[in-house]
C-alpha cells in the first residue's frame, strides 16, 4: 500500500460527499481522490510506483492494442454497472483478435457533484472485474468537468494484449463454406439497461450478460487455432456484427432463426417494444466463423465453458456479390438481416 | 408469451402454405392487399411471401401511421417546439421522419427542442405534472388503436386541471382510407385498371372499430375482406380464407381474428372516442392526398387540451419528390423495387416518400427484409 504521508488532514466522505472540481485540478485534493479511491481500489505494482505512465515487459508475439469509451445510462443496472462494464469491454475487444490480454489503462472524466459513494461503487466494481479477469489495471486519468458538462461518469478503457504464434483472426477472413457460431444467447445486456432505464419492471428481471470473454476465446483458440473471425456482437448487435464482417470480407451469410438463441423474457420485451433482438447489444457473447471442419470441436470447447453453454452453429458463409445477410425464419420463409439504419427506436402499434 | 409461439409455428404454417398451394387456381392470378403496416412487418419479417404460390401477389397497403403523416405537421410542430419552448412528446418511430425542410425531430433535439421519447401518452401526461411551469405538446398520431389513449388522457388532464398538457392530433381512419384505395381500383375512368381481389382488414384497430365498418368493401365494392391478427400464422391463414372466397365468387367480410374482434368493437372506447374527438373535414395523408372525413380532431369543448387551438401551428402544404412513386406503390400500382429511386436515393436514411419512413411503411420493408429478392447493381448489403 501506499506509505500514508499524512498529506490529508480528513478524509474522503463516501458517505455525503461528491466530486468537486477541485478533485480534477492537479492540486491535493486531487491526489487525495485518486490515493483513495483508485489506488486503493486497484492497487498493483505498476500503479503503486505513481509514475504516469507504466512499464512492464510483453512475451513474445503480436502486440493487439483496443479502446473504448463507455458511457451508459442508468450507471447501474441488473448484472452490472458502468464499471464492470468498462473492464469487459475492452478485454473483449483485445480477445476477439485471439488475444490474451494483460494490461488496462482508465481514464474517467467526472461531473462536478456526482456522489463520491456512487465513484467507489464502481470503481470497485472495476477492480473487482480486472481482478476476476487476472488483467490489472496500471495506469489512468481523472478529469472533473462542471456540473450539466457531464452524466455523472465517462470511462474510457484501454487495453494490450499478445497473440499466440499462429492465431491469424480478423474480420476480413470469412470465407464462403465458413461456419457461423454464436457463444449463447441474444440481448440480455441491451433489454436489461432498456428495462432499468423505462421504469419496465417484470417477475424476473433481464440480467446483463456483462462478462470477460478472454478465457472462452483462450479455449477456442487452443482447439482452433485456423479461426477465420472472432467478434463481440455489442451495439447494433448480432446484425450489425455479421453485417460488418460479411463487407470485409466480401460474402454472403445464411442464418437459421431457428438456431440463434434468446431467452423468453428477452424476445418478450423485445416484443413489446418492437425491437429486434438481431439488433440488441450484448456484452458477453461473441461470434466466431471458421472453417466447416473445425465447427462441432470449437462448438464442444464451447459449450463446455461456462460462458458458452447456450452456444450454437447459427449459420454459414456464402458466396453473395451483394454482401447479404439471410435468415431462414422460423416460419420457413426468407428474410434480409440489414444493416440498422440508426439506433433501434420502439414502434407505436 | 408461450402463446405467441404458437402462433409462429412453422409446421402449422407448412401446413397452411400446403393447403394454400393446393387450393389456387393456377389459371389465375390473386392480388390481396394488406392493409396494416402491422400485417407488412409480420409478412416482411417472417418471409411470408416465400411461402405462397407464385401466382399469389400480395401489396403492402398504406396503413403505418407514420408513413401517411404529411411532412408539413411535423415540420410545423418542430417549428413550434422551437418558438415556443414546448417539451414535445413523441412516440420512438416518429423520432427519425424528416419534416418538410429535412429536419427530424432528432436533429431538433440536438439542436436543443426539448423532445422526449413517450412510450404512451400517460408518460407525457406525468412529464407535464412534472413541469407545470412549461406547455408540454404529446404529438399524437395513429389509427383507431391509439385514439382512445389519447382521449382518455385529455379526459385526465380536464379532470385534474392539468392546464399546460395538450395534444397536436394526427389520429386518422382506417375505413376512408381503404375505401379511396377500393375507388380507385374501381372506378371505369381509372387509366389501367388494377387488380385487386381482397384485403387483409386490420387486427389492432378493429379491435376498437369492430369489424361492420367494412361492411362497404363487400357491399359496394364486391370484394373480401378478412380481419387478421399480427401473428405470422394469422396472415397465412387470412390469405387462405381470401383465396376461398375469391374462388367461391364471393364477397364477404370474415373475422379471422375471432380471439380479439367483435362484430361492433369496443364501445367503451368508441364513446371515449366521441366524447373527445370529432371528424375532420379533410385531412391530407402522404401518397393518398386530400380524403373526405378520414381523420379525426379533438371536439371545441376540449379546446385548451389542443394542441392547434391553443397555438398557432401554420402547416405548410408540400409535395413529395417527382420521382417518388409512393401513390402508385400504396395502391398496388408499383411494386417498390419498379421505383426509379428505390434504395439509391430513397433509403431508410434518407426516404424521398411515405413508403420509405417506418419499417412498417412498404418500401422501407422490403427495402430491410426484402431486397435481396429483387438484386440489382445499384442494390446491395
Ligand atoms: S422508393 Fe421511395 S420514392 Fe420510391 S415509392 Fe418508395 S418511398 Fe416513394
Amino acid at each position: 500500500m501506499i506509505p500514508s504521508r499524512k498529506l490529508f488532514t480528513r478524509k474522503l466522505d463516501f458517505i455525503h460527499g461528491s466530486v468537486e472540481l477541485s478533485h480534477g485540478g492537479g492540486g491535493r485534493a486531487m491526489a487525495q481522490l485518486i490515493e483513495e479511491v483508485f489506488l486503493t481500489a486497484f492497487d498493483n505494482e505498476w500503479l503503486r510506483t505513481q509514475d504516469d505512465c507504466a512499464q512492464f515487459n510483453v512475451p513474445a508475439g503480436r502486440l493487439v492494442m483496443a479502446t473504448d469509451s463507455h458511457v451508459v445510462s442508468p450507471l447501474f443496472f441488473p448484472g452490472g454497472d458502468i464499471g464492470c462494464l468498462s473492464v469487459h469491454g475492452t478485454i473483449n475487444d483485445v480477445a476477439m483478435a485471439g488475444a490474451q490480454p494483460l494490461y488496462l489503462a482508465a481514464s474517467f472524466i467526472l461531473e462536478e457533484g456526482f456522489p463520491l459513494a456512487d465513484l467507489q461503487r464502481i470503481v470497485d466494481s472495476m477492480a473487482q472485474a480486472a481482478r476476476q479477469a487476472g488483467v490489472p489495471i496500471v495506469t489512468g486519468d481523472t478529469k472533473v468537468v462542471e456540473r450539466g458538462k457531464g452524466d455523472g461518469v465517462f470511462i474510457t478503457t484501454t487495453g494490450v494484449g499478445v497473440v499466440p504464434p499462429g492465431v491469424n483472426i480478423s474480420a476480413s477472413r470469412a470465407q464462403p463454406g465458413d461456419a457461423i457460431l454464436l457463444s449463447g444467447s441474444l440481448g440480455d445486456h441491451g433489454m436489461a439497461v432498456m428495462a432499468q432505464r423505462e421504469n419496465l419492471s417484470f417477475d424476473a428481471p433481464i440480467v446483463s450478460d456483462t462478462a470477460a470473454l478472454h478465457g472462452l476465446v483462450a479455449t477456442m483458440v487452443a482447439v482452433a487455432p485456423e479461426l477465420h473471425c472472432l467478434r463481440d456482437p455489442t451495439r447494433g448487435g448480432l446484425g450489425s456484427a455479421l453485417n460488418e464482417i460479411a463487407q470485409q470480407s466480401g460474402v454472403g451469410m445464411r442464418l437459421h432463426e431457428a438456431a440463434i438463441p434468446v431467452h423468453e423474457p428477452v424476445r418478450a420485451l423485445c416484443e413489446f417494444l418492437g425491437l429486434d433482438p438481431l439488433y440488441v447489444a450484448n456484452e458477453g457473447k461473441l461470434l466466431a466463423i471458421c472453417p466447416a471442419e473445425c465447427a462441432d470441436p470449437l462448438l464442444a470447447v464451447m459449450r463446455a465453458h461456462s460462458l458458452g453453454q447456450e452456444a450454437a452453429i447459427i449459420g454459414s458463409v456464402v458466396t453473395d456479390a451483394h454482401g447479404f445477410v439471410e435468415m431462414e425464419t422460423v416460419f420457413g420463409g426468407r428474410r434480409l438481416v440489414d444493416w440498422l439504419s440508426g439506433e433501434q427506436l420502439p414502434r407505436i402499434c | 408469451m408461450k402463446y405467441i409461439d404458437e402462433f409462429r409455428d412453422g409446421r402449422l404454417a407448412q401446413g397452411l402454405a400446403a393447403r394454400i398451394r393446393q387450393e389456387v387456381n393456377p389459371e389465375r392470378g390473386y392480388a390481396l392487399m394488406e392493409f396494416c403496416g402491422g400485417h407488412t412487418h409480420a409478412i416482411c419479417r417472417y418471409g411470408i411471401e416465400d411461402l405462397l404460390p407464385s401466382n399469389v401477389r400480395l401489396i403492402h397497403g398504406p396503413g403505418c401511421p407514420v408513413c401517411v403523416l404529411p411532412s408539413g405537421r411535423l415540420q410545423a410542430v418542430i417549428e413550434l417546439a422551437e418558438r415556443e419552448r414546448v417539451i414535445l412528446c413523441s412516440y420512438g418511430d416518429l423520432l427519425r421522419v424528416p419534416g418538410a425542410q429535412g429536419d427530424t425531430l432528432l436533429q431538433a433535439k440536438a439542436r436543443g427542442v426539448d423532445v422526449r421519447m413517450v412510450y404512451s401518452v400517460s408518460d407525457a401526461l406525468d412529464i407535464a405534472r412534472a413541469h407545470p411551469d412549461q406547455p408540454v405538446v404529446f404529438f399524437a398520431i395513429g389509427f383507431e388503436t391509439t385514439t382512445p389513449p389519447t382521449a382518455v388522457a385529455i379526459l385526465h388532464a380536464k379532470a385534474e386541471g392539468l392546464h399546460n398538457f395538450s395534444a397536436y392530433c394526427n389520429h386518422v381512419l382506417t375505413p376512408p382510407a381503404l375505401r379511396a384505395i377500393l375507388a380507385t381500383h374501381h372506378t371505369a375512368e381509372s387509366p389501367a385498371p388494377i387488380q385487386l381481389d381482397g384485403c387483409i382488414g386490420p387486427a389492432h384497430v378493429s379491435t376498437i372499430i369492430g369489424s361492420d365498418p367494412y361492411q362497404f368493401v363487400a357491399t359496394e365494392y364486391h370484394r373480401p375482406l378478412v380481419i387478421a391478427g399480427f401473428e405470422p400464422l394469422d396472415v397465412l391463414q387470412a390469405i387462405l380464407l381470401l383465396i376461398r372466397q375469391v374462388n367461391a365468387g364471393e364477397a364477404r367480410i370474415e373475422n379471422e381474428y375471432t380471439r380479439a374482434v367483435s362484430p361492433e368493437g369496443n364501445r367503451k372506447a368508441q364513446s371515449i372516442v366521441a366524447e373527445v374527438f370529432t371528424l375532420r373535414p379533410s385531412f391530407e395523408w402522404r401518397g393518398l392526398g386530400e380524403l373526405p372525413n378520414s381523420a379525426l380532431t379533438i371536439r371545441p369543448e376540449y379546446a385548451e387540451w389542443d394542441t392547434e387551438r391553443r397555438f398557432i401551428v401554420p402547416v405548410v402544404a408540400t409535395t413529395d419528390h417527382k420521382a417518388c412513386a409512393c401513390a402508385e406503390v400504396l395502391r398496388g400500382v408499383k411494386r417498390p423495387e419498379q421505383c426509379k429511386v428505390f434504395a439509391t436515393v430513397c433509403t431508410p436514411d434518407h426516404p424521398l416518400g411515405s413508403c420509405m419512413v417506418s419499417a412498417e411503411g412498404a418500401c422501407a420493408a422490403h427495402y430491410h427484409y426484402g431486397r435481396f429478392r429483387t438484386p440489382s447493381p445499384g442494390v446491395s448489403a
